[in-house]
């Protein structure tokens, strides 16, 4: 029958059949690993928060699952916040997905005010509280995102209670490719994002003032944070970021109300 | 079947003698890209050889079948079924590792060695020899890879697998990593490096000026 393989009968059938057992093995392995995956997604993200909240050791490399697990279950708690009133709601945080729910006309909003290119935002949002040993809060992460140069570029923006002082903006996710890697992806490098500890995000007057600047004396001041050199974009990505979202389209009733009333 | 000195040759043969890289010239582009530490190397290595291995096997098995007129299209559907395969199982079981190689798993489906071997080897040699002729040039890969990895890695960060071994100044001891060993192009560098001493070792692998 060998002669016979070039007929164009046999080669059909051969394509056939090959592009059919191929997907069955290529479905069937993507649907017995999809659990596996969306765990350590969910790890991953956990990994980050510890890191924003200053919870993991920076020396240790790599911290085990189990006690990525531990640690956050034991510090961190994710509530959700409806960003219009600023209150706490009821619902599922840890499940909750801010860019699906961003899809879903009937809890989201167009924001009239895009400066961070983020097209929809869902109602509620997440804000992960950290507890101290005695289970008194002492920081607050909020998860934000705005586009830079590629890509959207995700963030856990982790502040004090007095939602003033900062203590890390950790850049922990991109879509697609993500920022042009040694320029814009210097956003994930150590040393730049040790800049932000310490630095305040308003002035006493209560207006926004942190900023992404190139300017020395108002880099060295406690509102400003070093730009990246040959990242402007990446930078103002950064910028606009943390301005829509302590904006009043973001998380600024969220923050006058916890001014007001405090953490409860 | 194959007698065991045949099968030594096919499995070792690739590693010095007729090593992918170093000799054809192959699959250069992720050996410049993911070689910066020993882990990714490794990992690399062990995708690469998994799909080189199985692509052989399974197109050495169809090899009577596959029609000539479709025989590369047949071919990379079954390469890229198995990229898939791996890049699943990575993210699955090793997920800090797969998000480092991000698309240079996917990549595997364009490396040559892969291409290579099934076009020059599996389509005309019985499965079990195509199958080790898939290991062995993904160890010949690997070997290069893990090499290069080990240079970039202890003197660009002075660690190995991500443990310290040279303490650098930046944490208080004394050793300056030379910069360079991170970035892609000190790839091109010791692998023209290794090339030249295997051909200087054994010079039947220098082309004929012509």
């Amino acid at each position: 029958m060998a002669s016979n393989k070039d007929s164009f009968g046999r080669t059909l059938f051969v394509v056939v059949g090959l592009c059919f057992i191929c997907s069955v093995f290529v479905s069937t392995a993507a649907v017995l690993l999809r659990p596996t995956q969306i765990e350590n997604k969910l790890l991953d993200k956990q990994k980050y928060i510890l890191e924003a909240a200053g919870l993991t050791n920076p020396k240790e490399a790599s911290m085990g699952k189990a006690e990525v697990l531990e640690t956050y279950n034991k510090y961190v708690v994710a509530r959700l916040v409806d960003l219009k009133t600023g209150n706490w709601v009821e619902g599922d945080a840890d499940s909750f997905d801010a860019d699906k729910a961003a899809r879903d006309v009937a809890n989201s909003f167009k924001p009239q005010n895009d400066i961070a290119s983020v097209k929809r935002v869902a109602n509620t949002a997440v804000v992960y509280v950290v507890n101290d040993d005695q289970g008194k809060p002492k920081t607050l992460i909020l998860p934000i995102k705005g586009y830079g140069l590629w890509s959207t570029m995700y963030a856990f923006l982790a502040v004090e209670p007095d939602l003033n002082t900062i203590q890390s903006l950790v850049y922990y996710s991109f879509t697609g490719a993500g920022e042009t890697p040694g320029l814009g992806g210097e956003v994930q490098n150590p040393q730049w994002m040790a800049k932000w500890h310490g630095k305040k995000l308003y002035d006493p007057q209560g207006n926004l003032a942190i900023s992404v600047t190139k300017n020395p004396v108002v880099a060295a001041s406690e509102y400003g944070v070093d730009a990246l050199s040959g990242a402007t974009l990446t930078g103002n990505g950064v910028q606009n970021s943390l301005e829509f979202w302590l904006g009043d389209e973001g998380f600024a009733h969220f923050i006058e109300k916890v001014r007001n009333g405090g953490l409860s | 079947m194959a007698n065991a000195k045949e099968l030594k040759q096919v499995l070792s043969g690739p590693i010095v003698s007729n090593n992918p890289i170093a000799l054809q010239v192959l699959g250069v582009c992720s050996a410049l890209a993911v070689t910066s530490k020993m882990e990714t190397a490794l990992v690399m290595t062990i995708a690469l050889t998994a799909v080189c291995a199985c692509s052989n096997l399974f197109i050495s098995m169809l090899r009577n079948h596959i029609p000539s007129s479709v025989r590369i299209i047949v071919q990379m559907t079954i390469i890229a079924s198995l990229v898939i395969v791996v890049d699943q199982v990575l993210q699955a079981y090793a997920y800090d590792v797969a998000k480092q190689l991000s698309v240079f798993v996917g990549l595997i489906i364009t490396n040559c060695i892969v291409m290579g071997r099934a076009e020059a080897y599996a389509m005309k040699t019985p499965p079990m020899m195509s199958f080790m002729d898939g290991i062995g040039n993904g160890l010949g890969y690997g070997a290069i890879l893990l090499s290069v990895g080990f240079v970039r890695e202890l003197f660009g960060n002075g660690s190995l697998f991500g443990v310290e071994i040279l303490s650098k100044i930046s944490d208080g001891g004394w050793y300056q990593p030379n910069g360079l060993l991170l970035l892609p192009p000190s790839a091109f560098f010791l692998i023209g490096t290794l090339i030249w001493i295997i051909r200087t070792v054994k010079p039947e692998q220098v082309e004929a000026k012509g």
